[in-house]
């Protein structure tokens, strides 16, 4: 069977398969985050140094690990509607940010509520929770310089040449962090030191990290339905839909 | 009609905006009373022990070099978008990118210069010791052009945007940390006695870097911003 999947470049084709795959993905992560956190709050043995509090890694590490994979998700479509020029692209990137933004967040919002029984301080300038905050920066400028420009087309091609360039400077200021942060090396506390993760433990966070990708999916399906819906308000096949005439 | 040849061509940029800028002389000052202003602050929100002064010497600089390089980066084209010029520019058979390279030098020189230049004298109100400025001036050298490259890109994107300068700021400032890093990086260094010429190399590093991409990307961000 030869499927197309360049068929499904044009926002008409897209909207409804993403439409018809949302609750598909929705279930999955509920189901994916169910079995995490039953591992992880059930299964998974105390830690020994930490006690309880360990177990907001569950929410923490997969909330992290897709801040950044979503940025460079973000990016590369952005770097496809450039190249390409397809405008499905850049509506994607641009419904993937604020997922990207919200995932930052919330790992930079757990990481501060495990640091505090564990490290004693809500806050450590650390060199990933600096490149986290940085990193969450950069998505807000993103949205921010979107929003900002009312012509849909240069929003687009303006806010992804951002994506691009912050693309290139994540590396470059998580290591600058990571160096300056072993210069300054105070009473901070190392996360390299902690000491190897039991399996149950590795097993619930990668499950969590499934839901979270999963969730991703799903939520910014939706969005770039909302984003479709709104840029081709004008077009023939939107007043056709059902759910638009009704 | 004949064209200009390419080095004169960007040396006919350079000139124009200087010549530019010497004729509205207090665009420029402002931008240079403003960095010697907020560095005075710091002493007066800190307290006046020399000890102090001389650890927060080196970020109070830097952070204050960013913002000031930064307040001036509303100028570098927002004038000739608006009367037309960038457009004639974008026209001409020069390449773009090295147009854009000849603006931010003329930019640098009159924004980022100063600075380096009044830097050492700023310094030794916070009481630090004679090698650490000289570390000072040559990092703020390396650096200053780094931000002007970076800000360029930022400038060029927010183009005509509403709240701009704002804007300006929340794209631009996060991109400034490397160099706000390894710039400050290096004047500590140097006051705690230690080898200064990694961050300085690395400053190199990023300048050329910055060399690179930054016009690149810039020349594309003000086609973007012309369409």
């Amino acid at each position: 069977m030869a499927l197309n999947v360049w068929k499904y470049a044009s926002p008409q084709t897209f909207y409804p398969l993403a439409g018809r795959l949302v609750p598909w993905f929705f279930t999955l992560a509920a189901v994916l985050a169910v079995v995490g956190l039953y591992i992880g709050f059930f299964v998974a043995p105390t830690d020994f140094q930490q006690g309880e509090s360990y177990r907001i890694i569950f929410i923490h590490v997969p909330a992290a690990w897709m801040s950044m994979f979503l940025y460079i998700v973000m990016a590369f479509w952005c770097a496809v509607g450039m190249v390409f020029n397809t405008r499905l692209s850049f509506m994607m990137a641009l419904a993937i940010a604020p997922t990207g933004a919200m995932f930052t967040f919330v790992a930079l919002w757990t990481g501060s509520l495990w640091g505090k029984p564990t490290w004693g301080t809500w806050w450590v300038w650390d060199a990933r929770l600096t490149s986290e905050l940085i990193l969450l920066f950069l998505y807000i400028g993103f949205m921010s310089l979107h929003a900002a420009i009312d012509d849909v087309r240069r929003a687009d091609r303006a806010a992804g040449l951002l994506a691009l360039v912050g693309a290139i400077n994540v590396p470059i200021i998580y290591f600058s962090v990571k160096w300056w942060n072993t210069l300054h090396q105070g009473a901070s506390v190392s996360l390299s030191r902690s000491p190897s993760m039991a399996s149950t433990m590795l097993t619930a966070m990668l499950v969590m990290s499934l839901a979270a990708w999963m969730y991703a999916i799903a939520v910014s399906f939706v969005r770039v339905r909302a984003i479709i819906l709104e840029r081709e308000s004008e077009s023939d096949w939107v007043h056709e839909l059902r759910s638009v005439a009704a | 009609m004949n064209t200009l040849g390419l080095a004169p061509a960007l040396a006919t940029v350079v000139r124009r905006d200087l010549i530019l800028a010497l004729r509205r002389r207090s665009d420029v000052l402002t931008t240079f009373f403003f960095f010697v202003i907020v560095v005075s602050l710091f002493p007066l929100g800190v307290g006046p022990e020399p000890a102090t002064l001389r650890t927060i010497a080196p970020g109070v600089v830097w952070v204050a070099a960013l913002l000031a390089s930064m307040l001036a980066l509303g100028r570098l084209f927002a004038s000739d978008f608006s009367d037309g010029t960038l457009e004639q520019l974008v026209l001409t058979p020069q390449p773009l990118v090295l147009l854009v390279v000849a603006k931010v030098f003329a930019h640098w020189l009159v924004t980022g210069l100063p600075l380096v230049l009044i830097a050492p004298a700023l310094g030794l109100q916070f009481d630090l010791p004679a090698p650490a400025l000289g570390v000072m001036t040559a990092a703020l050298l390396l650096g200053t052009p780094c931000l002007s490259l970076i800000g360029a890109i930022g400038a060029a994107l927010t183009l005509g945007v509403r709240g701009a300068d704002a804007l300006l700021a929340v794209l631009v400032l996060p991109l400034y940390i490397p160099v706000l890093i390894f710039g400050a990086g290096a004047v500590s260094a140097s006051a705690a006695g230690m080898a200064v010429t990694g961050h300085l190399s690395l400053l190199g590093a990023f300048l050329l870097i910055a060399l690179v991409l930054g016009p690149l990307a810039a020349a594309a961000a003000l086609r973007i911003a012309l369409e």
